[in-house]
């Protein structure tokens, strides 16, 4: 049996009277990359705000390995090891980005190792060592990206969420920060859950993918069957069949509805 | 002329240290603490009880004093402030006012009404700079007290906030607090750290201006209005700018209690940092030292 670091069971989690997740369960082995992939409003974020403590789910567990960890304060999961590089990058605006960077490691209980993680971060990213001592509001949307995944890392996660990481990014800098996830991901270990519209890129580096609709999981599948699947193709990749058209169109709904 | 510009600089620098106390709240959790003049009146009791009463000596009971009027903002923020996080803006407004009375009402229950005062090792001794046929430049010891412990607090913050693990997590929990969140910095407890700052600032401002003034009752704390006018003058969310804009009105008030016609001076120099406000309101609106700077949660 595989290991599963982080399980999610039947989390229902409200924003005041909307519901925004309907029961939602999955899964994400130690050392895999899995996804959630999902249009706007789905409960992407909601998902990983649960899961990091933001937000408390009504009904649900959460389990981190053999801990529940539902309904915990935010710094308190950042201290069992899990990072959350929220959508939208979130930097610290008037902190250099060397700060930033220190205070991704705010909640490490074992302060040494700081220094070689610091290299460690900057190899991955070579323009946040460039860029050091500058403000962090003055980087461009790619290299604050950037700057998020990094503070992240210096928190040395066992699980990183990652929320959205290629929204508003080039196709070059979507392709380069893709990279450098799925080598974070081979080269430190890190496992990660990470929630994507960019279904076309999160299947080709993930293992294994849930689709989320308007709070529910309605597919889950191994990531390489997913890019086979007829409706994942239609509805997330753009990919249209000429045999699909006209009159026929409207028995071409999704198959889970 | 000199004696009048360091005597301003001196009741500036109170104001300013006062409008720090304002801004720090302010930046970090966007509450304004009406409670500010208080709090800082609360800890010059304090200081008073220990030292004049208590018989301690001035620098051991000045440390005591700030370090328990700290603390006392402390647990004010945690055991109440925190508390209603989420309400209104305006319940916040309320509730610091509220305890502005209350701690008014408490200090006139336990200490009376009447001025009281400690005596600190440099007193009022005044130095008489040079001898001129025009007259002698005099210089209040306390106001150069006030000017050096002002440069001092503030070389202190400075470090802090730049250099140390915890004063940078402040700033961080300022400037973004739902990342803060994520970074695990325990955000809640941050605040009311800010809030221990904020108050032991306030009790510096109120120790050094004691001897300055004599005397002191339960009112002291209405001063904070004029620091409040300081922190709106240089854009109530700059340190700096705290600092300048109580450091403006000082000097501003003795030059027109100095210079200004007998009554007029009397009625006007009082207010005289509102007027510099208006002036400033009407073409900065923002403040002088305006940071604009995109604030999320
Ligand atoms: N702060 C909020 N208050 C009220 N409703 C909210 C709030 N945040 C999100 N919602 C609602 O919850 C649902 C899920 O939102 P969520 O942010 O999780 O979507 P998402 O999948 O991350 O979308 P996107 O791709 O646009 O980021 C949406 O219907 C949204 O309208
Ligand atoms: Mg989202």
């Amino acid at each position: 049996m595989i290991e599963n670091l982080l399980s999610v069971r039947n989390i229902e989690t409200y924003y005041g009277p909307i519901m925004a997740l309907r029961g939602v369960s999955l899964d994400v082995p130690k050392g895999q990359i899995v996804t959630v992939l999902g249009a706007n409003g789905a409960g992407k974020t909601t998902i990983l705000k649960t899961v990091s403590g933001v937000m408390d789910p009504q009904k649900g567990s959460v389990t981190f390995e053999d801990n529940q960890i539902q309904g915990s304060d935010p710094d308190w999961v950042a201290r069992q090891g899990i990072a959350h590089v929220p959508e939208g990058r979130e930097v610290f605006p008037l902190l250099t980005v060397r700060e930033n960077l220190s205070m991704g490691a705010f909640a490490r209980t074992e302060r040494g190792g700081i220094g070689a993680d610091l290299e460690m971060v900057f190899d991955y990213f070579p323009i946040l060592q460039e860029r050091a001592d500058q403000q962090a509001g003055y980087l461009s949307g790619g290299q604050q990206q950037m700057l998020a995944i990094a503070r992240a890392l210096m928190a040395r996660p066992r699980l990183m969420l990652l929320d959205e990481p290629s929204l508003g990014l080039s196709p070059i800098l979507v392709k380069e920060i893709f990279d450098i996830i799925r080598r974070l991901n081979k080269e430190q270990g890190v496992t990660m859950l990470l929630v994507e519209q960019n279904a076309n890129m999160a299947l080709q580096i993930a293992g294994y993918g849930y689709v989320l609709e308007l709070g529910r999981i309605v597919m889950d599948d191994a990531c390489h069957r997913l890019l086979e699947s007829e409706d994942i193709k239609e509805f997330y990749l753009g990919v249209k069949k000429d045999a699909v058209r006209g009159r026929k169109r409207w028995r071409r709904k999704k198959t889970w509805r | 002329m000199i004696q009048i510009v360091v005597a301003g600089v001196a009741q500036g620098c109170v104001y300013g240290m006062i409008a720090l106390g304002f801004v720090l709240i302010y930046k970090a959790t966007e509450q304004v603490n009406f409670a500010q003049g208080d709090i800082m009146m609360l800890g010059m009791f304090t200081a008073f009880t220990l030292i004049a009463t208590g018989g301690l000596s001035w620098w051991l009971g000045i440390v005591l004093a700030i370090a328990v009027t700290g603390a006392f903002g402390f647990f004010l923020d945690k055991l109440m402030l925190r508390q209603i996080i989420g309400q209104p803006q305006f319940a916040v407004v309320i509730l610091t006012i509220a305890l502005g009375f209350i701690f008014r009402s408490v200090a006139g229950g336990v200490w009376g009404a009447d001025p009281v005062s400690f005596t600190t090792p440099y007193g009022r001794t005044i130095v008489t700079l040079n001898e001129s046929e025009t007259g002698n430049t005099v210089i209040d010891v306390s106001d150069l007290v006030i000017i050096l412990g002002t440069i001092i607090l503030v070389a202190v913050m400075y470090a802090f906030f730049r250099f140390t693990r915890i004063g940078i997590a402040m700033q961080a929990a300022s400037q973004n607090q739902l990342a803060a969140c994520y970074m695990g910095i325990p955000v809640k407890y941050i605040f009311s750290l800010i809030w221990g700052i904020s108050a032991a600032v306030s009790c510096v401002a109120g120790i050094l201006l004691a001897p300055k003034i004599a005397t002191f009752d339960p009112d002291v704390g209405f001063l904070a209005i004029t620091a409040f006018a300081a922190a709106v003058i240089g854009g109530f969310g700059s340190l700096p700018g705290a600092l300048l804009g109580g450091l403006i009105i000082g000097v501003t008030e003795q030059l027109a209690q100095a210079y200004l016609p007998g009554d007029f001076a009397r009625a006007v120099a009082p207010v005289s940092g509102f007027v510099i406000l208006l002036v400033v309101l009407l073409v900065r609106p923002d403040g002088l030292f305006a940071q604009t700077q995109r604030k999320k949660v």
